[in-house]
């Protein structure tokens, strides 16, 4: 157990340190204007290999290649139109973190919305034939109340 | 009591959307680049490196594109399925080697100078086919996986199926299995050769 928590940290640092080693990644840095757009645009792209992770994120290979594109482009003077449809056209709208609204996508967009509306007529619904119930609530009549009454003696009699 | 069935209905469907959503392959992404023209490239041939490849080179027919890799472990489980399929169709299968020495991982490419990354990557790519087979018409060389970006490759193998006016008309991502060979790719193929 002494030997495991260095051992766990060990690991930790050594994953890390060889994350980002590429020297194309460390030129780069050079236009922190571009480095700026860049990380906003990878961003907003999925990465292809590791789907729940943007190109931002991610070290696959396949992420640096695009980081490289991108970078290319904006070294071209690409607006980020273009860039985005360069991956569009090449990777689909599966690329993108913020999906198109069409037809296909109509349920993503439109389920959370459908769900809140579902579930606020059911809130709704419920409370009206509440307040009816509470409504119905009317106080005892003499006539009840002497019927409870005897019916509470009956059962614990003192 | 009749709220309870419809709470239970509503659960039944909640399973079983989440159900066929498990089943879904998430890896298939439909490609935007079935129905578009085979994006362009000139790529130098394996087996004779002076000479270079492009799409337009094989307008009018029929042909299929193989993305592959010696580093690729899932191209050794299509392979054998590919070198059957050269023997028996006339279709050309044109072969695609994507980032031969940089996708393998073991190799530091900031000390490597791309003379020797191509001569690496030749001599690599040939030894494995004369090992495992070569069923290519020919195979051309896509270094750094440019190539590989504008056909919008994620994960090698990729298949592509492309007609005689050069445009891309399926997308196989992943090994090629005798079942997508005999139940898509092949039909696909008598369909556009007619």
């Amino acid at each position: 157990m002494k030997l495991l928590l260095p051992l766990i940290f060990a690991l930790f640092f050594a994953s890390t340190a060889t994350a980002v080693d590429s020297a194309t990644e460390a030129a780069l840095a050079a236009d922190p204007v571009a480095e700026k757009r860049l990380q906003h645009l990878s961003e907003e792209l999925r990465c292809l290999v590791c789907q729940n992770q943007t190109i931002a994120d991610s070290n696959a290979e396949l992420a640096q290649d695009l980081r490289r594109e991108i970078r290319g482009m904006i070294k071209d003077g690409k607006s980020d139109r273009e860039i985005i449809d360069f991956m569009v056209v090449r990777y689909g709208d599966f690329v993108l973190y913020r999906p198109p609204v069409k037809g296909i996508t109509l349920l993503l967009w439109g389920g959370p919305v459908a769900l809140m509306l579902l579930g606020i007529f059911a809130l709704v619904r419920y409370l009206r034939r509440r307040a009816t119930r509470i409504a119905d609530d009317r106080p005892l009549s003499a006539d009840e109340t002497s019927r409870a009454d005897a019916l509470l003696k009956e059962s614990n009699p003192k | 009591m009749n709220r309870y069935y419809w709470i239970l209905g509503a659960f039944a469907a909640l399973v079983a959307l989440l159900a066929v959503g498990l089943g879904l392959n998430p890896r298939d992404v439909p490609s935007p680049l079935v129905g578009k023209p085979a994006p362009a490239f000139t790529l130098s041939q394996l087996a004779e490196p002076d000479k270079t490849l492009s799409p337009k080179d094989l307008q009018g027919k029929v042909w299929l594109l193989n993305v592959w890799a010696s580093w690729c472990v899932s191209c050794r489980a299509e392979h054998p399925i590919l070198v059957e399929f050269s023997k028996k169709s006339d279709v050309p299968l044109i072969g695609l080697n994507y980032k031969e020495v940089r996708g393998d991982g073991g190799f530091d490419m900031s000390k490597m100078a791309p003379e020797e990354e191509r001569k690496l990557a030749f001599q690599r790519a040939n030894a494995w086919l004369s090992q495992h087979g070569d069923p290519y018409k020919l195979t051309v060389m896509d270094l750094d996986g440019r190539v590989g970006i504008d056909y919008g490759v994620y994960g090698v193998p990729e298949t592509y199926v492309i007609d005689k006016a050069g445009v891309i008309r399926m997308k196989h991502t992943g090994p090629v299995t005798p079942d997508v060979l005999g139940q898509k790719i092949m039909p696909l193929l008598a369909e556009l050769n007619k």
